[in-house]
């Protein structure tokens, strides 16, 4: 390594969210000429980290310096130093073509007359990147395919345009490029990287990092757990590096899983494994967040819920995650937010039997344990983990033979946790089926079966014992780039 | 106090005050009559002000905006029909009704298959019914059936016998809305689309009930209204378009949806007429007649919001 200041370092960060803490002192340092490689699970702080060096968001702690002088860092700051950033969500405006975007991107660089400029920038960016790639800059960006726009994209975040671009942070930039282009992107990165670019690189392929990196830096529950050249790594090294050590526990609080039911439900999909629920199964969804559990919790639940004329039993429940967007009734009363779903079956004579419907909301309340002196009070009234039980008692009392749940612990207290994986236990010996989507690997150790998600498609079946950390991680970071996706 | 909580009680508090106003102007000659024409009139909008209710209460961007037109429609043909024949009465008002029902059903089609928001649908369809109507009526003005003229515009102990209708069917809607499973469905969409789907709510089914149930109750307001008016109209229905949304509105129901009340409904109506009458009675012309009705529309609604909204803690 060379002897000049990092390009940009930052020392002890430090950045919480409430009672998250999202970095827990990162120190990293990142130098002209090099690729870094930064892997981790979810919720490892990648994101976060990735936003703080942009200048998106700003540390409560650690000190940040650019070519060795202390700055006052945003996102100004952080463009006159020649940072780009691809983001994985895409940033393109879809109503312009590409030319209007590259004027956007690249303000300030643009004289009056500015259609023809932006068109030959536009086209010099893609031609650098990815020869050959077929992109007309006059073409609306909706207009073109998912895999084009990642690709615009990238083009003009290398664009020679304004502040020469001196490091470009690529979070998983291949995720929807086929393996040929994602093969020119990664050429053009080593090449950007020989003429003394810096580069972090966020991808869920480790080959690809094993690959293009020079340098890997493996993050984990907010800190760096490894910072070594890549040439030190193995795939099996890195998995191991991301995951935590000595972790077999609660395996023994499981019964064996049930011997080869008939399925309940089988969902197949257009690719990978069709994902099979047997009664009294409790089956995990798992691997990267938003590679496609959520998509199937919620295909599943329209394919069994019907939307023009419910029957008296229902054949499916849902516990949300997003409690806000699809989980809580804001303006009812706790009770009737938990006895919504099973309103049928309290019903004579088409009117709610509110007796019987406050037996049912007070001998769930007893058995759950929702914190509250009346369950007339209004849902808003409890606290977001008390909120969350709720929804808990709401599907569990619909009486459904199969109950989806769609990462339902966030921002849930431990207390908690225990207390709902003990009843989603019992419940599953009494014959219910459960699937669990869950963003955290230890919640997956709880279940029967587990599947691992990799771009849409269940990737890997994992049963019993076989459902380790280390086993998901694998799986999850296993994938070659995404075929025919353009 | 409890019952100064409730959103619906300004509306009547409203009510009571502009009669109570007009009376004084007059020194009390027309208390009864005034009384008596306020409910038969109130009547109408109550009909149809329950059926929007239902709709509003679906949340944001759900109105029935083809109320008018489905109740001149409906008048027209059933009237038609029915040809002054007394025993025509019942298949009239069958008619009067499927029509409404198959309104509602349009709309929904409308806005399910072709996912055109609501209030394009409803005031798009309005207009093939309002030319439907045209077509019906060609200008002729049919007489309803003697006795049925002779119900609409009669009274039972000096209730009108229209205020009763509207009272049964107010008596109804409450039980719907505040007790039965449906209305509960009804309110939870209205709270959240996404949520009350992932709660196991059939939305679709519930939603389009809703709609089917505002446009019957306009069919049979137009069968109602065209008996008492004596001959259908093509305009009769063109005042209830705002009357229906302004009832719901001022009876204290949100315009958000997911939180409505049935009596505020009749305290709306009631005072929709009022006021009318009261600016009448102290000799407005029209245009300041039109003016000082909104701002005390306007006034009404704020004094019920400056309260706060009750909690619906149940």
């Amino acid at each position: 390594m060379s002897d000049a200041p990092a390009l940009l370092s930052v020392t002890d960060a430090r950045l919480r969210f409430g009672e998250v803490t999202a970095l827990d002192g990162v120190s990293l340092a990142l130098r002209a000429g090099e690729c870094l490689g930064l892997v981790g699970h979810n919720g490892a702080g990648k994101s976060t980290l990735v936003n703080v060096l942009n200048g998106g968001l700003a540390l409560q702690g650690g000190s940040l310096r650019a070519d060795g002088q202390p700055v006052r860092w945003d996102v100004a700051a952080a463009r006159a130093l020649g940072l780009r950033c691809v983001f994985q969500e895409l940033s393109l405006c879809p109503n312009l073509t590409v030319a209007e975007n590259a004027r956007i991107l690249h303000r300030g660089q643009f004289g009056l007359i500015w259609r023809a400029e932006a068109r030959r920038l536009a086209k010099a960016a893609l031609d650098a990147v990815f020869p050959g790639h077929g992109i007309d800059v006059r073409a609306q960006v909706a207009s073109l395919a998912l895999a084009q726009r990642q690709m615009v994209e990238i083009a003009l975040a290398f664009a020679e345009a304004g502040p020469p671009p001196r490091l470009v942070i690529l979070d998983e930039p291949t995720s929807s490029l086929d393996a040929s282009i994602a093969r020119q992107l990664l050429s053009h990165v080593r090449r950007f990287v020989a003429a003394g670019g810096s580069v972090v690189l966020i991808s869920h392929i480790l080959s690809e990092v094993l690959e293009t990196a020079t340098r890997i830096v493996v993050m984990k529950d907010g800190q760096v757990v490894a910072d070594r050249p890549a040439a030190e790594f193995t795939p099996a090294g890195l998995v191991a590096a991301m995951g935590s050590t000595a972790q077999e526990r609660r395996r023994a609080e499981r019964g064996a899983a049930p011997a080869a039911a008939a399925p309940l439900v089988v969902h197949a999909l257009p690719r990978g494994l069709p994902v099979r629920v047997a009664a009294g199964e409790v089956v995990g969804l798992t691997g990267l967040a938003g590679h496609g559990q959520t998509e199937l919790l919620r295909a599943l639940h329209d394919r069994l819920a019907p939307a023009w004329a419910a029957g008296r039993r229902p054949a499916v429940a849902y516990v949300a995650g997003d409690r806000r967007h699809d989980g809580i009734l804001p303006l009812w009363s706790i009770r009737r937010n938990l006895t919504v779903s099973a309103l049928s079956a309290l019903t004579r004579r088409g009117l709610v039997d509110e007796r019987a419907e406050r037996a049912a909301a007070e001998a769930w309340r007893s058995r759950i344990g929702i914190r509250s002196p009346d369950l007339g009070l209004p849902i808003l009234s409890l606290s977001g983990g008390n909120q969350q039980k709720v929804l808990f008692a709401r599907a569990l009392l619909a009486g459904a033979p199969l109950v989806l749940m769609d990462d339902p612990m966030r921002g849930v207290d431990v207390g908690t946790k225990q207390e709902v994986y003990g009843i989603i236990r019992a419940e599953a010996a009494a014959g219910r089926a459960f699937v669990w989507y869950s963003s955290e690997i230890e919640e997956m150790e709880l279940c029967d079966r587990v599947y691992v998600f990799r771009e849409g498609a269940a990737a890997a079946e994992l049963a019993g014992a076989q459902i380790t950390e280390t086993a998901i991680l694998e799986a999850s970071f296993a994938g070659h780039p995404a075929e025919g996706a353009a | 106090m409890t019952l100064l909580r409730k959103p619906w009680i300004w509306a009547w508090i409203a009510a009571i005050v502009v009669y109570a106003a007009t009376i004084a102007a007059t020194a009390g000659a027309s208390a009864a009559g005034l009384a008596q024409a306020a409910f038969t009139f109130a009547a109408f909008s109550v009909i149809v002000g329950l059926g929007q209710m239902f709709v509003i209460t679906l949340g944001p961007g759900n109105v029935d905006l083809s109320i008018p037109a489905t109740m001149t429609l409906a008048g027209t043909v059933s009237l038609k029909l029915m040809d002054t024949a007394d025993a025509m009465a019942l298949p009239g008002l069958a008619v009067a009704l499927g029509i409404g029902a198959g309104v509602g059903f349009a709309n929904y089609a409308l806005i399910k298959a072709l996912r055109i928001p609501p209030i394009i649908a409803t005031l798009a369809l309005s207009f093939v019914v309002q030319s439907a109507a045209i077509w019906t009526n060609r200008g002729l003005r049919i007489k309803p059936p003697e006795t049925l003229a002779a119900f609409s515009t009669g009274n039972l102990w000096g209730i009108p016998n229209l205020a009763i209708v509207a009272s049964l069917l107010t008596l109804a809607a409450w039980v719907l809305l505040e007790r039965s499973a449906w209305g509960r469905r009804v309110t939870a969409i209205g709270q959240s689309l996404p949520a009350a789907r992932r709660a196991g709510i059939a939305v679709h089914g519930v939603r389009l009930s809703a709609y089917v149930l505002c446009a019957t109750l306009a069919g049979l307001c137009g069968f109602l209204l065209s008996c008492f008016s004596g001959g259908a109209a093509l305009n009769m229905g063109a005042e209830y378009l705002l009357i229906s949304i302004a009832v719901v509105v001022i009876g204290g129901s949100s315009v958000a949806g997911g939180n409505s009340n049935v009596p505020g409904i009749w305290g709306a109506a009631l005072f929709l007429f009022l006021v009318v009458s009261m600016l009448n009675t102290y000799g407005f012309g029209a245009g300041p007649r039109m003016i000082l009705t909104g701002l005390i529309i306007i006034a009404v609604i704020l004094a019920a919001s400056l309260r706060g909204p009750a909690s619906r803690g149940m």
